[in-house]
């Protein structure tokens, strides 16, 4: 690669790789994200790639890897364009079919492809409900690029934003487009991207920074990770207009540890920057100079708060420090440091491409654009969802999420992780929305979308978030420290079975005080579980409070496990798989389970034959339904 | 400096610009209890015990006085009945690491032992000050913080208690007179370790602990 030294050399470099590409040779994508290579997805492209060749259909097919496409549900997941042809849950073994069939002769392997609840087979990614429903503004380009490939981007107008900005526009211009897309923070906040931008512009000094949020740390979240992993481009551009908006010459990407390959992806791709000259000293001849470092994170989730991870860049412990003076006025060493989540970038330079109009007309009035979720927990279709702003929570969960697993009734879902709240089914006609969330006394976060059925106790829910938080916190303040272990306590004793009457008024007292006099963020959102479930389920806290039972059945001191002899036809499978032998009974006979010597371990409730589900937990006053 | 006026508890006060809420409040003689604050260290914002509400209306809302800086126009109110009922339940939850609180402010306060928290009596409320005048003004670092959340502790790191406690103050250590709550000089005094015993890496600061920042110093030749 030669250095290039203008906009018409980076304009000549991209017509010459699209006019080397052959549009009717078909491309054969791969998802390699961390999803699927948990899937073993390398196997599955080792012998693509060694059958294409042994059949010599290199000419007519091409194999690209790619990062993830987000149906993580059912990897490893391919699909072949143009026609998008997809396929999933793909084994090594499949891959002869495909190669003969499809790639051969375009005839579809039925067995790999998607069925919908309804029965019928869609062949196509864009019939599949669950792109279907879809916006994939940011995530979409995820399925034609190969992260280690800086070309496939620049196929795809990659650096075109840039280009335009440092060729055509001002800082001032730059800046004035980004505040008029309105375009929010994505990484839970929503705080307008274009006021922050401008907060660090004016801010005296002469040396800023521009910082990539990369900490992605709650619960089941991977948004940002599956951005870096397979468009690590887009953040980096997004990033260097940024820099040319609010006029600073280095930025930090603060990235997880715990994602080695998108460590690998960013580092290679900046890599592959600077070998272009599109960073270090004057960029693309415009006289824009701009170095990138890259600073991996230790594990800790309060890094992820703006001035913990300012201290962090520093050398220091990642600790956050009073904001009363903003971190756009003083950051890093004190200077003033512009820091924006991953998918934030991502979204700039899209901004440019598109134009501000078009990125205005998606979304809502008060939230602009698109937002990535991953849509975990009990729903069928796992994964990655990108969606305009404004969709309703129950759009997101039935129609793209197909619902909840099991035919199970849906009862809540958490959005926003650890540091946000719980919202019950009758308000899933709520629009994801960075107001509309706030307002229910949950937030958008970072986009963790977590599901739960009928069998989640909500009391357990607010316990293992706060158990969490009480590990993450960083310990230096009393009300988040002192705050979270006692209502962490007190939380342990309900599900123990141990509460008393005043213990809900405790939680919503020490709640009180917690969210207000915390230092950070981490400590102000940190009672939001506790104070939304107590909110929508206080029924729930009541019953094991006052009745001892947890009606989901899930706190173990609370239920206790029957045979229902009604219904027991003496198959002795569970007495032959209770571990502590708790289980007697003669053959055709209903069973008993000897409670003094039952460990709860549920494994005669998985193992009773759903033909006749004689095995039930019962909980407080709940009895047997008489014979 | 320019003077800037100021609304404390309805009380026009004229204060020095940068001032934070607690020095201009203190200054003029207004009561705002602390625990982590000290007029020689930086301020750190861990009590959390000096919040006090500011501003009017809906734009009313909680900070921090020890770091929150002053400005014309601000109107501050230190004893409302918010503000009063944060501080005793800061109060109930320091209650369960250190039984010692100055009874004035319990009683000011109205803080009472609560049953249904979780005691966790070491004695140390980790407010830094030992830590913060070790690091800043003596620039020594032998006491540091080590863990997060919930188990963050303070330790005493013997190398470098070796190399600058004797030169610090030998017989008594300064940063002990930092310690509100006693525990660094109750250890100061505390048993002899076991025969044998290994000199540990960092070893932590709080009332559970049998060796004590002297014997560290003496198992290291230095006193």
């Amino acid at each position: 690669m030669t250095r290039l030294t203008s906009i018409s050399a980076l304009e000549a470099l991209r017509k010459e790789i699209i006019s080397r590409r052959d549009p009717a040779r078909l491309k054969v994508s791969v998802c390699s994200g961390t999803g699927c290579r948990a899937y073993d997805c390398d196997k599955v492209i080792d012998r693509l790639k060694s059958g294409i060749s042994h059949h010599g259909l290199s000419e007519k097919v091409e194999v690209v890897t790619t990062g993830c496409h987000g149906f993580c549900e059912l990897g490893p997941v391919m699909a072949i364009y143009p026609e998008g042809t997809s396929y999933f849950k793909i084994k090594p073994e499949d891959v002869e079919d495909i190669i003969n069939d499809t790639l051969s002769q375009g005839k579809l392997v039925e067995r790999l492809l998607y069925v919908d609840p309804e029965g019928q087979v869609q062949a196509k990614e864009r019939d599949i409900p669950f792109y279907k429903y879809q916006n994939r503004v940011v995530f979409g380009n995820n399925h034609y690029i190969d992260p280690e490939h800086i070309e496939d981007y620049l196929a795809l107008d990659g650096y075109c934003a840039l280009a335009a900005c440092l060729g055509g526009m001002t800082p001032e211009e730059v800046l004035e487009t980004v505040k008029k897309a309105n375009l929010r923070g994505r990484g839970g906040g929503g705080f307008p991207a274009g006021r922050k931008w401008e907060t660090t512009r004016n801010a005296p000094g002469d040396v800023k920074y521009v910082i990539v949020n990369a900490d992605e740390g709650d619960p089941g979240a991977y948004m940002d990770r599956s951005i870096l992993e397979g468009n690590p481009h887009s953040v980096l551009e997004g990033m260097l207009i940024g820099a040319y908006a609010i006029g600073a010459h280095k930025g930090f990407i603060y990235i997880r540890q715990e994602y080695p390959l998108a460590v690998e992806n960013l580092n290679r791709a900046i890599g592959q920057m600077r070998a272009l000259g599109l960073l270090g000293e004057n960029i693309l001849g415009s006289g824009f100079d701009f170095e990138i470092a890259v600073h991996r994170g230790a594990g800790a989730f309060v890094s992820g708060e703006s001035s913990a991870l300012m201290s962090s860049i520093e050398g220091k412990v990642g600790e956050p420090r009073p904001k009363y003076i903003r971190t756009s006025i003083s950051g890093v060493h004190g200077c003033p440091s512009d820091l924006n989540n991953v998918e934030t970038w991502a979204n700039v330079p899209i901004i440019f491409n598109k134009g501000v109009d078009w990125f205005t007309s998606i979304g809502t009035e008060g939230s602009k654009g698109t937002k990535i979720f991953s849509l975990v927990g009990k729903v069928n279709n796992t994964g990655l969802v990108e969606v305009p702003m404004g969709m309703t929570l129950h759009d997101i969960i039935f129609k793209i999420g197909g619902g909840i697993r099991d035919g199970k009734k849906f009862k809540a879902v958490q959005t926003g992780g650890p540091s946000g709240g719980v919202i019950p089914e009758d308000m899933l006609d709520l629009p994801v929305d960075f107001d509309a969330l706030t307002l229910v006394g949950s937030m958008m976060g970072s986009g963790g979308m977590i599901v739960m059925d009928e069998d989640t106790c909500m009391v357990d829910v607010a316990r293992y978030f706060l158990e969490f938080l009480a590990d993450e916190s960083c310990g230096k303040c009393v009300p988040c420290r002192e705050g979270i272990t006692q209502m962490l306590h007190i939380l342990k004793m309900l599900c123990a079975g141990k509460g008393k009457p005043e213990d809900i008024d405790v939680l919503q007292e020490v709640a009180a005080m917690v969210k207000e006099c915390s230092l950070c963020a981490l400590g102000q959102s940190a009672p939001n579980p506790v104070l939304s479930s107590l909110k929508y389920f206080r029924a729930e806290y009541e019953a094991h409070v006052n009745d001892k039972c947890c009606p989901a059945h899930v706190c173990k001191e609370l239920i206790s496990y029957h045979i229902d002899p009604a219904k027991c036809k003496g198959c002795g499978k569970c007495l032959r798989n209770c571990p502590v032998n708790a289980i007697s009974g003669s053959k055709k006979e209903p069973h008993v389970i000897d409670l003094d010597k039952c460990t709860k371990c549920d494994t005669c409730f998985m193992v009773c034959p759903p033909k006749f589900s004689a095995v039930t937990k019962l909980s407080g006053s709940e009895t047997l339904p008489a014979v | 400096m320019s003077q800037v006026n100021v609304t404390i508890n309805g009380e026009h006060i004229k204060a020095v610009e940068g001032m934070t809420i607690l020095e201009a409040a203190r200054e003029a003689g207004i009561f705002i209890p602390t625990l982590c604050h000290h007029g020689h260290l930086d301020a750190y914002g861990s009590c959390r015990l000096c919040v006090v509400e500011i501003g009017e209306g809906e734009r009313k809302r909680v900070v921090a006085s020890c770091l929150y800086h002053i400005s014309e126009g601000l109107v501050v109110e230190t004893e409302t009945d918010k503000i009063n009922n944060y501080r005793r339940i800061i109060l109930n939850l320091l209650m369960h690491r250190w039984d010692n609180i100055p009874v004035i402010l319990l009683e000011k306060y109205g803080a009472k032992n609560h049953s249904r928290f979780v005691d966790n009596m070491t004695y140390c409320i980790l407010c830094g000050l030992c830590v913060r005048y070790c690091r800043d003004v003596k620039g020594a670092n032998v006491l540091g913080f080590v863990g997060r959340g919930t188990i963050r502790q303070v330790v005493i790191f013997p190398n470098q208690a070796a190399k600058y406690c004797p030169t610090c103050c030998p017989k008594e250590m300064e940063c002990l007179h930092y310690c509100p709550t006693g525990v660094i000089s109750s250890q100061y005094y505390g048993s002899r370790p076991a025969d044998g015993q290994k000199l540990p890496h960092a070893h932590p600061v709080c009332i559970n602990d049998d060796v004590n920042i002297l014997e560290i110093l003496e198992r290291v030749g230095h006193v």
